[in-house]
């Protein structure tokens, strides 16, 4: 062990996953404002008598002191700045489309102690708005995930064609070809998404929440599926979470195991229920 | 590398968990200088499990037979079922003494950054089992992490519907622990679970 210089180093960061190593310890992933991806082993916190367990889960905004260790770094002290997870996982949909943020900023964040700081900014005004319920968790994972690629360099083109650059709108979409594509661009295969739609994501991006939220149930989905799409093959591999985001409106029962109870119980009994 | 049979004994002592290369030879030589009958005995095990434990048909415990120990005892209560993640929390819950109704084991918890939803855990035979009317209250005791309380709240959402009371574990203090050295979100909880003390 001698020869391996020890430094100790502090930064703040959000918990993006965490892992199992060992009898009793774990690896966070943290995304930190200074340092950028983390990787580090936090020791003993699967123990009931962990000090700070509680502290390093996934969705956490934490004050972290850690030492260089050969491989991985190691977790020496943790101070919660804000816990989100507690806020976050009262509510199932606020919870899903959280993960997906977190999933998200992990491949994003690419290299490890690359500093990220603007991915940093929207994963914390992400999560918060999550937490507070500020706005409609679908939403919110939207516009994160356009800011998002945005950030790293991806944002799509949302009026002007994204190749020629000829002043738009057009009414073509094309996710390889990075957006909003005019007529003799288009290839073939784009998507023709209602403008409606179109008018969304650009507020999603700029922050137009008032017109968001005004938004139907059809035009948020085509959106969603839009940017999932974007962000997918900006990535080059799907991301597990996003398929399990639950979409549903808010009141809705939710959206597993139903059609089994509409057939045991009967649909008449059930007919008072919302579906 | 040694030659075929050893090599192939420390390849697959290798796949345990928690087993490394290492610790896979040292057992693999431990095995090859043993007793015959010591090694048969482990054999024998290693079989006995393979074809006789399965999972319970009623509520996914692990059994030997149709059913498990739990499930077949006619003492234990019907109207009370605890929802635990794995197998493992069954013994937990069960060395307490404490629990006297039935059990449904979940199969693991919500996680989808592992790529686990509602629809990979036994959440509709969970339904099935609370359709008859026999339980009237649910206990959930899922582990009181992230994933395990997300699993709890989709749950209790799921479930409300159905008058079926429901109840999640408290967390709080560990017996035996100092206050000063508790964590502040599970601090929190203790004073969000306190309870008065009748005198």
């Amino acid at each position: 062990m001698s020869g391996v210089p020890q430094s100790l180093y502090r930064d703040e960061g959000v918990v993006l996953r965490v892992q199992k190593l060992g009898e009793a310890d774990r690896i966070i992933t943290v995304l930190t404002r200074r340092t950028g991806k983390v990787r580090a082993v936090a020791k003993g916190v699967r123990r009931t008598k962990s000090k700070f367990g509680a502290r390093l889960e996934p969705f956490s905004h934490v004050d972290l002191q850690l030492y260089t260790g050969r491989n991985l770094d190691i977790v020496n002290q943790a101070e919660s700045i804000r816990s989100y997870g507690p806020a976050v996982v009262g509510d199932y949909r606020a919870y899903t489309a959280g993960t997906a943020v977190l999933e998200t900023a992990d491949r994003l964040a690419g290299e490890e102690k690359e500093p990220q700081l603007r991915l940093f900014l929207l994963v914390i005004g992400a999560l918060r708005s999550l937490a507070e319920q500020t706005h409609p968790p679908g939403l919110v994972l939207d516009a994160f995930l356009l800011r998002a690629m945005s950030v790293a360099g991806w944002e799509p083109a949302l009026t002007d064609c994204a190749r020629c650059a000829e002043p738009g709108p057009h009414r073509h979409f094309s996710v390889p070809g990075g957006g909003i594509v005019c007529p003799s661009c288009r290839p073939t295969g784009s998507a023709m998404p209602s403008p409606v739609t179109v008018g969304l994501l650009e507020a999603l991006l700029t922050g137009d929440w008032a017109l968001a939220e005004a938004s139907q149930g059809t035009n948020r989905r085509e959106a969603s599926g839009l940017v999932a799409a974007l962000l997918q093959w900006h990535l080059e591999r799907s991301l597990r979470s996003l398929a399990l985001v639950d979409r549903s409106e808010p009141g809705a029962p939710a959206p597993v195991a139903l059609p089994d109870v509409h057939r045991l119980v009967g649909a008449a009994q059930l007919a008072g229920e919302p579906s | 590398m040694y030659e075929g049979a050893v090599q192939d004994l420390i390849d697959e002592l290798g796949r345990l968990p928690g087993v490394g290369p290492k610790s896979a030879q040292r057992i693999a030589f431990h095995l090859l200088a043993a007793d015959a009958a010591d090694v048969g005995r482990l054999t024998a095990a290693l079989q006995r499990v393979q074809a006789e434990v399965r999972f319970c048909v009623t509520c996914y415990n692990v059994a030997e037979g149709e059913q498990c120990r739990i499930c077949r005892d006619p003492r234990r209560s019907l109207d009370v079922l605890c929802v635990v993640e794995e197998p493992k929390d069954v013994v937990a819950i069960e060395r307490t003494r404490e629990f006297k109704g039935r059990y449904h084991v979940l199969g693991g918890a919500i996680s989808p950054i592992e790529g686990i939803g509602p629809d990979d855990l036994r959440v509709k035979e969970l339904m099935t089992r609370l359709m008859d009317g026999t339980v009237t209250e649910l206990i959930i005791a899922t582990d009181p992490n992230l994933e395990g309380e997300a699993t709890a709240a989709y749950l209790a959402r799921l479930i409300a519907p159905m008058g079926v009371a429901v109840s999640r574990l408290a967390s709080g203090l560990p017996v035996g622990g100092d206050l000063e050295y508790a964590d502040e979100v599970t601090l929190g909880r203790a004073f969000e679970g306190r309870r008065r003390i009748t005198a």
